[in-house]
């Protein structure tokens, strides 16, 4: 101990003791980290934990038991598979008011999405957040799936899911990038200007459809340059400049003398 | 040097230039005549010449390279069924025969740019028409020729000939005009396949709706319940198109109103059924928005409010689209409580009203 005293002063102190707080900073942490929790079962600490995450980040505009208000809808109701799409696209919590919101990176972990689900879901019954098997895209008949996409979906998100326009701002995004749970929670549960597709109206199974033929789409187009699959306005730019330039140039070539 | 020029009015062709410039009309610019002749950098050095030739030969020798490339292209990378592999092989083919082809292109043109001779050549312009002695004699011609048939005087040849040209083109009008179409059933504009009784079903499985399935905020693309056997016949797939329509599960306090008569329900419990075939040009209209409860049409962006009788609230559409009057049955299916009653779809002869 005394040789400890007497080398206090030593130039290496500071450095030797801010070693030893980040081990003591680090080992603290990882006795006290959260583990992550399996999502399917919601615990009572897990409810618990999510009203408070709630009350912190979304009461200001759902109410503080999640009834609603002027601005925001209520969440009675809406189900795990409705929290888990909202926050795990970063869609909720909202960044600011505009005709939707919008996609962005999201804002809470796996974990914490997993309990704000569970603390919604207690709320009241809903529809849950699928399982593996339910989005399995392996599992999916693509050309069924291509049957009811161009029946229900193509008309907004265009008929190889690259997204289209809405009224007054509003969009229907692309769905290439979205997960498979995404889709399909989204078709259960009509985010925004998305109508509701049930179970019902379009089956677990065929909703697997749906994500296998939207899945296929992400290999892009058999045809070679899609242009963004958006019609005729982006092939009507290419063959109009890029190709009527091209026999443009060719003519002005041919006809110039050469040097 | 004004040879191969418009020829010019006497008037203006016997003027002094000198006095045309004065006054200062677009004739006071002089025929620039053609540009003096530069020779070529090929013509006048042997080896730019020898250079350019080389340079006609590699674009030749691209070209055989392209193609055997393609044909080497054809055999190694042939597509293997996945996306991917049938773009890999189309842009590897597709390359290749790019390269074949333009090299013999560029090739033919650099070659006749630097290399064929490069004289400029005047073709002089001619009048269109013919001189006068030729006309004359062409003229004579025809009608000695028409004299000689005695078309004029012998009638029942005249009445023959026009009778056998005029009936030919019935061979061909009458299968033409038949093809259209055997069915000249007007009225069948006016109606589609729903009438009484008939359940309404998701397209395009085929499963009738219970309206207890369809939650708030739904939206079911509804075709008329058929067995599978008929689904497939033709005449129904003609009929279906005209037939589909848009179903909706409002909030019955959301729901201002609808297209029903006095004393007339067409609606269940929120539930709403609009013809999906726009009343503008019959594009069919699904973009619902469940929030504003706006339904759009994708070609013009007619808007119709699905809340309000699908009263057009923007957009080319002048008519609200046609409701579908529903109900449910004993075992609590939607059914339609008869067809619409109107006709669907764009002005049909002004609805025939």
């Amino acid at each position: 101990m005394k040789a400890l005293a007497a080398r206090r002063h030593h130039r290496l102190a500071p450095v030797v003791l801010l070693l030893l707080a980040l081990l003591v900073t680090g080992g603290v942490y990882a006795a006290f980290a959260p583990t992550p929790a399996n999502a399917e079962t919601a615990s009572t600490e897990d409810i618990e934990t999510g009203k408070k995450l709630f009350q912190a980040n979304c009461a200001t505009c759902h109410g503080p038991n999640a009834e609603g208000s002027d601005t925001a809808p209520s969440l009675v109701g809406v189900g795990a598979a409705s929290v888990d799409f909202q926050v795990s696209t970063g869609r909720m919590p909202m960044q600011m008011d505009g005709p939707q919101a919008l996609q962005k990176p999201r804002q809470f972990d796996e974990e914490q999405t997993a309990q704000l689900a569970a603390y919604v879901a207690s709320l009241g019954a809903g529809p849950a957040v699928p399982t593996d098997e339910q989005v399995d895209a392996s599992l999916g008949d693509v050309a069924n799936g291509a049957a009811i996409f161009r029946t229900n979906c193509a008309m907004c998100h265009n008929a190889v899911g690259a997204g289209g326009a809405l009224s007054e701002g509003k969009f229907a995004p692309p769905l290439w990038d979205t997960s498979e749970r995404n889709i399909y929670q989204a078709m259960l549960t009509g985010p925004q200007s998305m109508p509701v597709f049930n179970d019902a109206t379009i089956t677990p199974e065929e909703k697997r459809d749906v994500i296998a033929f939207l899945v296929d789409q992400r290999e892009g187009s058999a045809g070679g340059l899609s242009l963004g699959s958006l019609g005729p306005v982006s092939e009507g730019l290419w063959a109009w400049i890029v190709g009527m330039g091209l026999l443009v140039g060719a003519a002005v070539w041919i006809g110039a003398k050469s040097s | 040097m004004s040879d191969y020029q418009n020829p010019r009015s006497p008037e203006s062709s016997h003027r002094e230039v000198g006095h045309r410039e004065q006054h200062g009309s677009l004739d006071t610019f002089p025929d620039p005549g053609l540009p003096e002749h530069k020779s070529r950098q090929a013509d006048r050095d042997p080896r730019a010449a020898k250079r350019a030739e080389r340079q006609v030969a590699t674009l030749f020798g691209i070209s055989a390279i392209g193609t055997i490339v393609a044909l080497v292209v054809y055999f190694v990378i042939p597509p293997d069924g996945t996306t991917a592999g049938v773009r890999l092989s189309t842009l590897a083919l597709g390359l290749a025969i790019a390269f074949a082809l333009l090299g013999i292109g560029f090739g033919a043109v650099h070659w006749a740019k630097v290399l064929m001779s490069d004289h400029e050549k005047v073709d002089e312009r001619h009048p269109i028409e013919s001189d006068p002695e030729t006309r004359t004699a062409a003229i004579a011609e025809l009608e000695a020729g028409v004299k000689d048939s005695g078309i004029a005087r012998r009638g029942v040849l005249k009445g023959a000939v026009i009778s056998a040209l005029a009936l030919f083109p019935l061979t061909i009008a009458v299968p033409l005009v038949g093809s259209v179409g055997g069915d000249w059933n007007v009225s069948k504009f006016k109606h589609t396949l729903w009438k009484r009784g008939t359940r309404l079903a998701i397209d395009p499985s085929g499963r009738p709706i219970k309206a207890a399935d369809v939650t708030i905020g739904s939206v079911v693309h509804v075709i008329p319940e058929a067995s599978q056997e008929e689904m497939q016949s033709h005449e129904w797939i003609t009929e279906k198109a005209k037939a589909v329509v848009l179903l909706v599960r409002l909030d019955p306090r959301d729901l201002k109103s609808d297209q029903s008569p006095e004393g007339e329900t067409w609606s269940y419990d929120g539930i709403v059924a609009f013809s999906k075939i726009c009343t503008h040009v019959g594009c069919p209209v699904a973009l619902y928005e469940q929030q504003t409860h706006h339904l759009l049409c994708p070609c013009h962006q007619s808007t119709f409010d699905v809340a309000d009788s699908a009263k057009v609230v923007f957009g080319p559409a002048k008519r609200p689209l046609p409701q579908l009057p529903i109900t449910v049955d004993d075992e609590g299916y939607l059914v339609a409580q008869s067809g619409f009653h109107e006709p669907i779809g764009p002005s049909f002869w002004e609805r025939l009203k």
